[in-house]
């Protein structure tokens, strides 16, 4: 449930709910620490449910000695009104057989705080491409039917790639086709639960492998950024797109503590 | 995926949670089912009173008011408050949580002995507002939520000060330095937004988190902006120690702790006849 920062929960009518599928890499993550860090969102409350591992450390998004002891948890809400603007992070899998009813709850919460739409970052395994897939962008999007309606022309207008079929049982030569993300964690059961509740639900995923993943996660936000303009439009120079995005302090020591020198 | 010396290609794990048993999930049969519901019953936390063994009827902190609330989770941290809280004043046990999870060392999940009872918890005589619990098993992630239910109940109370004490091995602290280098056993500390008051060490500093049990007590108490304050030990030695139980020993002067201690020197002997007793004579042929 949503549990505000404050004394009352802030109205969310209108605004655009930017939320990570726990998922390969932790892709969608990644890009929702960088969208909260760039944009200096504010914490409005938390999803406090009994569906994720509980994990507790300080702000992740420190700048300096004075915002760095404020306690953050594995499920947090931010906001930047100016922007109508919500962001959901999730920091910690799902507790065995929890990821439906986690769903079911954060869907529920949708539709009661008044948000317009969902747009759900995340990942999907790189190895599980066909032949057409490797050959093309790595990036995909998928909309529900209420959400068609309202964007098609805007996505139609960037050339974006839909996420295709594929055989519902792969070895199997004449299974049906449908929607498959593997590696996409509850990405497929939100999108499912989206379609049939009519919530206006995108998807946008890039095919990745896991191992550094920080390339994968500016390419995501990037390519988010395509379409809403959250920070300004990229140039023609690949190179500045990296320091465009406010890398967050949590994000150092991402593969250790520092080496013995004994050890060379 | 990942080709193996044999080059046989295998699933390589990954960062995120298998979906594959979830899709399961949804041709689950009832057979399956009835082996899922078993299993949750066998694991569900229940909280009882060992003199009557009758289940507690509603949440610990339900039952009873509470204005400070100190738990031990770990051996070493049950091993300093036995010694230095628990003896400087009369303590009765007014309940104890029961559960069963792969860690624990009985599989008698009905007949739990008074040495076996993992997690107990105490109210102070003279003061029945001030509670205890001393933690010494491991509450798995799918019984961490249950537990604070059991124990907190449904109505979460701001006027009361909890305080946490847990060890963690070094090698899960993150430092641009080798861990190897680090003056273990040392203290660090988290507490929650509405906790005021000074910790005796350091805050732990980013991108260091918590998990488990501790965890879960915080998050709970930061969401329900309950004070508390949750002291971190770092040591490399996990087992019954007594270098890293004195390494809490900054606590005592913190108001967490005030009034709650008496004895200092004579805590410290029975430290040490505590760490005696539970010396286990071991070599490679035993």
């Amino acid at each position: 449930m949503f549990v505000p920062c404050g004394e009352s929960a802030p109205d969310l009518a209108g605004f655009t709910l930017l939320m990570p599928a726990v998922s390969v890499g932790n892709v969608g993550q990644l890009a929702m620490d960088l969208i909260i860090s760039t944009l200096n969102m504010s914490k409005i409350g938390y999803f406090y449910t009994d569906c994720l591992v509980p994990m507790v450390g300080n702000n992740p998004y420190a700048t300096a000695e004075g915002n760095s002891t404020e306690l953050s948890i594995n499920a947090e809400v931010y906001s930047l009104p100016s922007r109508k603007l919500v962001a959901l992070q999730l920091r910690s899998i799902f507790i065995k057989y929890k990821s439906k009813p986690f769903c079911e709850k954060l869907l529920s919460w949708v539709k009661s705080s008044g948000c317009a739409r969902v747009i759900v970052l995340s990942s999907s395994h790189s190895y599980q491409r066909n032949d057409l897939q490797l050959r093309s962008t790595p990036f995909r999007y998928l909309l529900t039917p209420s959400m068609q309606k309202s964007v098609q022309n805007k996505i139609k207008s960037l050339n974006w790639e839909e996420m295709e079929k594929s055989r519902c049982i792969p070895e199997i030569d004449d299974s049906e086709f449908c929607i498959r993300i593997p590696g996409g964690g509850i990405t497929k059961t939100l999108y499912d639960e989206s379609c049939s509740k009519e919530i206006q639900m995108a998807v946008l995923l890039k095919f990745v492998s896991e191992g550094d993943n920080i390339p994968d996660a500016l390419g995501l936000v990037e390519y988010l950024n395509e379409w809403l303009q959250i920070i300004k439009p990229l140039s023609d120079d690949p190179t500045v797109s990296a320091s465009r995005w406010k890398i967050p302090s949590s994000w150092r020591l991402l593969f250790g503590s520092g080496l013995p020198p004994a050890l060379f | 995926m990942a080709a193996t010396f044999f080059g046989e290609v295998v699933k390589a794990p990954c960062r995120e949670e298998e979906e594959e048993e979830e899709e399961e999930g949804r041709r689950e049969t009832p057979e399956d089912r009835e082996v899922r519901q078993q299993l949750a019953r066998k694991r569900e936390v229940r909280l009882l009173r060992r003199q009557t063994k009758t289940s507690l009827e509603v949440a610990l902190l339900e039952k009873y008011p509470c204005s400070k609330f100190i738990i031990a989770i770990g051996n070493n941290a049950v091993a300093f408050l036995s010694s230095f809280v628990m003896n400087s004043g009369v303590w009765e046990e007014v309940g104890c949580a029961k559960l069963w999870n792969e860690w624990c060392r009985t599989t008698d999940t009905t007949h739990l002995s008074s040495t076996e009872a993992f997690c107990v918890f105490y109210h102070l005589k003279s003061n029945p507002s001030v509670f205890l619990c001393q933690c010494s098993c491991y509450v798995a992630e799918d019984q961490q939520y249950q537990w604070l239910e059991k124990v907190f109940g449904s109505c979460p109370r701001k006027n009361m000060q909890i305080t946490i004490l847990t060890c963690r091995h070094v090698t899960d602290y993150k430092t641009s330095e080798s861990t190897g280098s680090l003056p273990s056993p040392f203290l660090k500390a988290l507490k929650t937004q509405n906790f005021k008051d000074s910790a005796c060490c350091p805050l732990l500093e980013q991108p260091n988190i918590v998990h488990d049990l501790p965890a879960a007590v915080l998050s709970y108490c930061q969401v329900w902006k309950i004070p508390a304050i949750l002291y971190l030990c770092y040591t490399d030695v996990m087992k019954l120690d007594l270098i890293t139980v004195e390494a809490f020993k900054p606590i005592l002067s913190t108001r967490s702790l005030k009034g709650l201690v008496k004895n200092i020197p004579q805590s410290t002997e029975i430290l040490k006849k505590l760490m005696t007793t539970n010396e286990i004579q071991s070599n490679i042929y035993t």
